[in-house]
């Protein structure tokens, strides 16, 4: 009698277990693992004669990667990718050490107000750039008349305007891991640094830099893995010259229809990921991630 | 020594200025694409590629709503962002509170699984996606995109609300339990409203994303219709029409007011419960007392 009640219980509680955690381990296995491993065995798979796939195993899609023509995208899109992290770090840390060290109430306005401009759709401020930049634009007039050139510069569709979009739409996702950090680091100990007799750089590099150091390197994981990934900007202010992994691996799923080509190249993408998460995990725990 | 400290203070307010100026230059660089994109939006020119002068004429011809291109995606994008929203954030609620609430096998690997469409690139999530679609013969459209937003919402809600979730909330339910209240009781009258603020912001995030997303939009849409977002990626290769900024320009403000209101009701529930809590404490003490 008492066995039976007890098992009637057990069941009992794991319904609300199932009710609650189910659904979203069901859709991320579903729609995240599977994937995932679906696109590392198409990868691995035969171009079919019209597109499509034939399931014959093969490397020659990981062979085409190391051609020259790919190989030169890829390493140039992990180049801008790099420079857009690490001038993201570099102007945003200053930014969000200023932000954290307001008071509580002023720091989030502050942040508030770093995320109204990214209420306006992406697309549409990458297009601003692009007026700001055009050869007749109020950039280019600017330059003129202060005499810094002689004839307008062309700033559309060149690899600088891309990076300047990059640049901004990247900036808040390094800001705000560093802001929680920062935030989160304890003035006493920067005092007793201070006590017992740091100069500000030394307390800045020993102290300061070393503790931020999670909300830094999740920064680098939020610039450097999307704009490795991007192809958008590259579209908007790139026009379709500048060419970037995104481009190529959305150009395999529309007009060229070479998937395993495509799949090869995002399994590149995501080992670089893999890469960076696996260092992360050496310095910090995974679930301190700040991803908000 | 006072000189000292003189210095020291000088020293402060003149690093305090140069962050303030750092700081705007900062936000200059945020906010000057905003606001060049409302110009825009009173172009006089059929295609925006320079100024040519004011005018309001484009908020007058979007009103006059014969740009149906330009509504149906705007309509399309709508009914996916609030379709998303609701799924990603039903299922977030019940994943965040099970997720921290329970222990099972997988666990870890499904916590994993959540940061995956947080920090592998869009496109990966979405081109992996398709694959599969097209390899199942399921057929592209609002359906495919609206899986994929919420793939990428839903560990957003997640991490909000598990955010919210604190010590007590155990204490809590427990207590509702005890007062005879079963768990159906419980969850609708203590775990909902205890984590309420979270969703909130679970669901304003996962509307933002949604609406403002275009990789996803893109890869997984059929030929026939295409969200805003898309709409303005083909256009821009032609240039972009001022009547696509005056709509952008009015989003915003709605997304501005949307979030001020949101923020206010927060406060005000903040304040209530300040309010209420001091009036308990009141309370105990004069029983103490009497």
């Amino acid at each position: 009698m008492s066995g039976s009640s007890t098992a009637t219980r057990k069941r009992h509680s794991r319904l609300p277990m199932i009710a609650q955690a189910g659904p979203v381990s069901v859709w991320m296995i579903l729609f995240v693992t599977i994937p995932m491993l679906f696109i590392i065995f198409i990868s691995f798979m035969t171009r079919g004669t019209f597109g499509g796939v034939e399931y014959v195993p093969t490397l020659k899609s990981y062979e085409t990667l190391a051609d020259l023509v790919y190989f030169n995208v890829i390493l140039k899109s992990l180049r801008v990718a790099l420079v857009t992290t690490v001038v993201c770090l570099l102007l945003g840390y200053p930014f969000a050490y200023y932000i954290a060290r307001k008071p509580a109430d002023v720091a989030s306005r502050l942040i508030m107000l770093l995320m109204i401009p990214f209420w306006t759709n992406s697309l549409m401020r990458l297009n601003a750039w692009m007026l700001l930049f055009q050869t007749n634009g109020p950039v280019n007039k600017a330059l003129l008349a202060l005499g810094l050139v002689q004839k307008p510069v062309t700033f559309v569709y060149t690899d600088g305007l891309v990076l300047l979009g990059l640049i901004t739409n990247f900036l808040p996702f390094a800001v705000l891991p560093m802001y929680s950090s920062i935030e989160k680091l304890q003035t006493a100990m920067l005092e007793a640094s201070a006590d017992l007799g740091a100069r500000p750089s030394v307390t800045f590099l020993r102290v300061t830099l070393p503790l931020t150091f999670p909300g830094i390197f999740s920064a680098i994981i939020l610039t450097f893995i999307p704009a490795l990934g991007t192809y958008t900007i590259t579209d908007m202010l790139g026009g379709g010259k500048v060419l970037y992994i995104g481009n190529i691996i959305k150009n395999q799923f529309g007009t060229i229809r070479n998937w395993p080509l495509g799949a090869a190249l995002s399994v590149l993408l995501l080992l670089v990921t893999a890469l960076l998460i696996f260092l992360y995990s050496r310095f910090a725990k995974i679930e301190d991630m700040e991803v908000l | 020594m006072k000189q000292n400290a003189n210095r020291k203070l000088k020293r402060q307010r003149r690093s305090r200025i140069l962050g303030g100026i750092y700081a705007a230059l900062i936000y200059a660089l945020f906010y000057i694409p905003v606001l060049v994109m409302i110009q825009f939006s009173f172009n006089d020119a059929k295609r925006n590629y320079s100024w040519e002068g004011f005018t309001t004429m484009w908020y007058g011809k979007l009103f006059s709503f014969r740009n149906h291109d330009l509504w149906e995606s705007l309509v399309y994008s709508l009914v996916i962002a609030v379709v998303a929203t609701v799924i990603s954030v039903v299922i977030g609620v019940l994943g965040g509170i099970g997720l921290k609430k329970f222990e099972f096998h997988g666990k870890k690997f499904i916590n994993l699984m959540l940061y995956v469409p947080i920090v592998v690139p869009e496109i990966v999530l979405a081109v992996s996606m398709l694959i599969i679609f097209m390899s199942l013969g399921i057929k592209l459209g609002m359906g495919t995109i609206v899986i994929g937003h919420c793939t990428f919402c839903i560990p957003y809600a997640v991490v909000t609300i598990k955010g919210r979730i604190s010590g007590d909330n155990d204490t809590l339910q427990e207590a509702s339990m005890d007062l005879g209240a079963n768990r159906v009781q419980t969850f609708w009258r203590v775990t909902i409203p205890s984590i309420m603020p979270g969703i909130l912001s679970a669901a304003f995030l996962s509307f933002t994303l949604s609406i403002d997303d275009v990789i996803m939009s893109n890869m997984l849409a059929s030929a026939r219709q295409s969200t805003l977002p898309v709409l303005i990626l083909s256009v821009n290769r032609t240039g972009i029409t001022p009547d696509i900024n005056a709509l952008t320009t009015i989003m915003v403000l709605i997304m501005v007011t949307g979030m001020l209101l949101l923020s206010f009701i927060q406060r005000r529930r903040a304040k209530k419960e300040a309010e209420e809590m001091a009036e308990t404490e009141k309370r105990i003490s004069a029983m103490r007392n009497g």
